[in-house]
């Protein structure tokens, strides 16, 4: 742009040429429409952002404002003698268990599928089953939250029971476990089978970019298939296996209906996993209290969704940072 | 009657040869089964469309005389508890239906909302499940420029209901109840159940108690019963949060039944509508026990008296939890109807009066007896509430 403002002046040029920069001119105004609109559209994203960030402020406002105990009197359910940080601060508990718990179980899971679509399976397999991946992936989160509370989550309890059971020395399963089994286990499990999809079509993108030359390379020393996955592939993929489980947090993190249709809500800092009415996470909080909630009840449970914003910030800086420092040793490059 | 025909030709088992499987026989038996579907549904549609005439209406039809009511046109808008919607639908559905002309729209915004928007000008009427404070009597007073009626048109019944297998009732006295939902009585093979409950063969199984996670008014009543009647044994106060943390918990009365239902040993409190195939307590009242009905629940409702110090239009119904009434139900949620007895407009001063009184007819409460599970108020509140509704102008 900079180039076609500072030409200088020049004669008229001949009647040929003339028509040359006149086409040149035309051109040169639908590619700086075009300049403008895309640059237009990389700013929308950032004033969104923006907007949301400042509502979220302004409406939290009278909240984070009002002397602790007088939002005690007007909010019913914030209890005597907490603050609004005292309040907030075991729901964001409850959301990083809920979102670890089912990254924990749902990582592994996925890494296993995408392994088995990009280098195990037959061709003939491999690419339906791709397809039906990404067809899980686009299912509404409200679809499995429906399934997981419903369907599955009644058919956890012998699981848990035998946990509590047998490992019940452990303070993460103590027993007894909670009939019925509304308790955060079964929300990371439910949470897992959500975000299981969309780390597995991430994972598996990532795991076929690997260079052919490295796998043949591998398998030429005389690597066997699982030391070639183990030598090329996951080094590789390592990266793009961080990002792809932390679109999963992302999504885990945020997720409302399954967990408002699944936990029992308490507020501690507990790690007994199989006991009810001890967790609550941000988003299932705020679906649950809106409705009957007054203008100060509103204005607090924003400022919880602030929390549940600044988080979920600080989870995707934070995968930025560590895709970027392994992009140096991955061997892409 | 060709489509009647056509099941029971198919229905029939077919004679088939080897050698000729004709393609409808092989269709026959799903397009049977779609079609008596069909026909099923076509014959359960036949007959009235109107729950209070169906003969199947537990006590029989409905012999009311037909509510005879103007061609009122206009609209009227409310706002309120929740609580109220579904009974609020039937009423203005039925309203409607006299007057078509009219449109009458109910916000289920929550008691608190209503009330202020009440106060604030902002809709006719309202629902609420707690009375106007001292500053919004004030307010409202203000707003309708004379006096404020608040109206006990919506009662239902709390249940108490439980998941034990082979168990569909138990008995409770208030101490024993405040104390299983205390989490003090954690088993229910524990003396104290035995003890009121001497036929039933309590299993040995644990108590899983299940309360509202949200605020609501279901809660604050049961609450206030246990409260008001179990005395020491139930050592926290009134609210409409539930007091008792770290327990099973949901969402709604159809959570609260949902997780009832999904547990074993599971107790908890719910609006009496959604009890289905749950077993009830019945709770002691003057020595005996009482299960929920609508008519014991219309009964304490008339035990108790009229809140005082209140605006003569304000029939707030000061609940005797602890009555020894014989036959009255104590755990019921009253709702409240508010109005102004003057409307600037007498156009609006009118239609609400009417939908007041259709609402108060009865009429209007079988209708939301039906369809939300209420108790239908007794002959001498009605009196009362029509007294109120006859002034507004």
């Amino acid at each position: 742009m900079s180039s076609t403002d500072q030409q200088p002046t020049r004669p008229a040029p001949p009647a040929g040429l003339r028509a040359l920069v006149e086409r040149r001119t035309s051109r040169d105004l639908a590619g700086r429409l075009f300049s403008a609109t895309a640059t237009g559209a990389g700013a929308l994203i950032l004033v969104t952002l923006a907007a949301v960030a400042v509502f979220l402020v302004v409406r939290a406002w009278p909240a984070m404002t009002t002397p602790a105990e007088e939002l005690a009197d007007a909010i019913s359910w914030i209890p005597e003698g907490t603050t609004l940080l005292g309040y907030v601060g075991p729901l964001v508990f409850g959301t990083l268990l809920a979102a670890v718990l089912a990254l924990a179980l749902a990582v592994p899971v996925a890494t296993g599928i995408a392994l088995f679509i990009s280098h195990y399976a037959p061709r003939r397999l491999a690419s339906p089953l791709g397809y039906v991946v990404d067809l899980l992936a686009a299912i509404p989160s409200v679809i499995y939250g429906l399934w997981g509370g419903l369907w599955l989550a009644p058919r956890l309890l012998p699981a848990w029971q035998w946990l509590a059971d047998n490992l019940g020395f452990i303070p993460l399963f103590r027993e007894p476990a909670s009939t019925p089994p509304r308790v955060i286990m079964t929300v990371g499990v439910v949470l897992a089978v959500m975000i299981l999809p969309i780390i597995t079509a991430v994972a598996r993108e990532v795991f076929l970019q690997t260079p052919r030359l490295h796998e043949e390379a591998a398998l030429a020393l005389g690597a066997t298939r699982w030391e070639m996955v183990r030598m090329a592939v996951i080094p590789f993929g390592r990266s793009g296996l961080i990002s792809a489980a932390m679109l999963g947090l992302g999504r885990a993190l945020g997720e409302t209906m399954a967990v408002f249709m699944i936990l029992s809500p308490g507020f501690t800092y507990s790690f007994e996993l199989l006991q009810a009415g001890q967790h609550q996470t941000i988003a299932a909080n705020i679906a649950n209290q809106f409705a009957e909630a007054n203008p100060l009840g509103v204005s607090a449970l924003i400022a919880t969704g602030l929390a549940l914003f600044v988080i979920t910030l600080a989870v995707n800086t934070a995968a930025r940072w560590v895709v970027a420092r392994r992009k140096d040793f991955s061997g892409a490059n | 009657m060709v489509r009647t025909r056509v099941v029971v030709d198919t229905r029939a088992p077919r004679p088939r040869t080897a050698t000729s499987p004709t393609p409808r026989g092989r269709l026959g038996r799903p397009v049977a089964a779609v079609l008596a579907v069909a026909v099923g549904l076509v014959l359960t549609g036949c007959g009235s469309d109107d729950p209070l005439t169906d003969p199947r209406r537990p006590g029989g039809p409905l012999e009311a005389e037909p509510f005879v009511a103007g061609d009122l046109t206009g609209t009227l808008a409310g706002a309120g508890a929740s609580s109220q919607e579904a009974a609020m639908n039937a009423w203005i559905a039925g309203f409607q239906t006299i007057n078509e002309d009219l449109t009458i729209a109910y916000d289920p915004v929550g008691s608190g909302g209503g009330r202020t928007q009440f106060v604030e000008g902002g809709v006719d009427f309202a629902g609420t499940d707690a009375p106007l404070d001292a500053e919004e009597l004030d307010l409202a007073a203000d707003r309708c420029a004379g006096e404020v009626a608040e109206l006990p048109l919506y009662v239902s019944p709390i249940a108490v209901v439980f998941n034990i297998e082979g168990v569909d009732s138990l008995n409770m006295s208030p101490s024993v109840m405040a104390r299983v939902f205390d989490r003090q009585i954690t088993r229910w093979d524990d003396p104290a159940i035995a003890a009121e409950n001497p036929d039933v063969e309590l299993p040995d199984l644990r108590i899983t108690p299940v309360n509202r996670s949200d605020e609501s008014g279901t809660t604050e009543n049961f609450v206030e019963y246990l409260h008001e009647t179990a005395g020491a044994d139930w050592p926290h106060d009134p609210s409409g949060n539930w007091p008792v943390a770290g327990g099973q918990a949901a969402q709604g009365n159809s959570g609260v039944v949902q997780t009832v239902n999904d547990g074993q040993g599971t107790i908890a409190y719910a609006d009496a509508s959604r009890v289905g195939t749950l077993g009830t307590v019945a709770v002691e009242v003057g020595g005996e026990f009482v299960g929920y009905s609508p008519q014991a629940a219309a009964q304490v409702v008339d035990a108790s008296p009229f809140a005082e110090d209140r605006p003569a239009s304000s029939l707030v119904v000061a609940l005797e939890r602890d009555t020894q009434a014989q036959g009255a139900y104590p755990i019921v949620l009253i709702s409240y109807s508010l109005a102004c007895t003057t409307y600037e407009d007498a156009g609006t001063a009118e239609l609400v009066r009417e939908f007041l009184t259709f609402v108060a007819s009865e009429e209007g409460q079988e209708r939301s007896a039906v369809a939300a599970g209420s108790a239908p108020i007794s002959e001498g509140l009605r009196e009362r509430v029509v007294e109120v509704v006859d002034q507004i102008s």
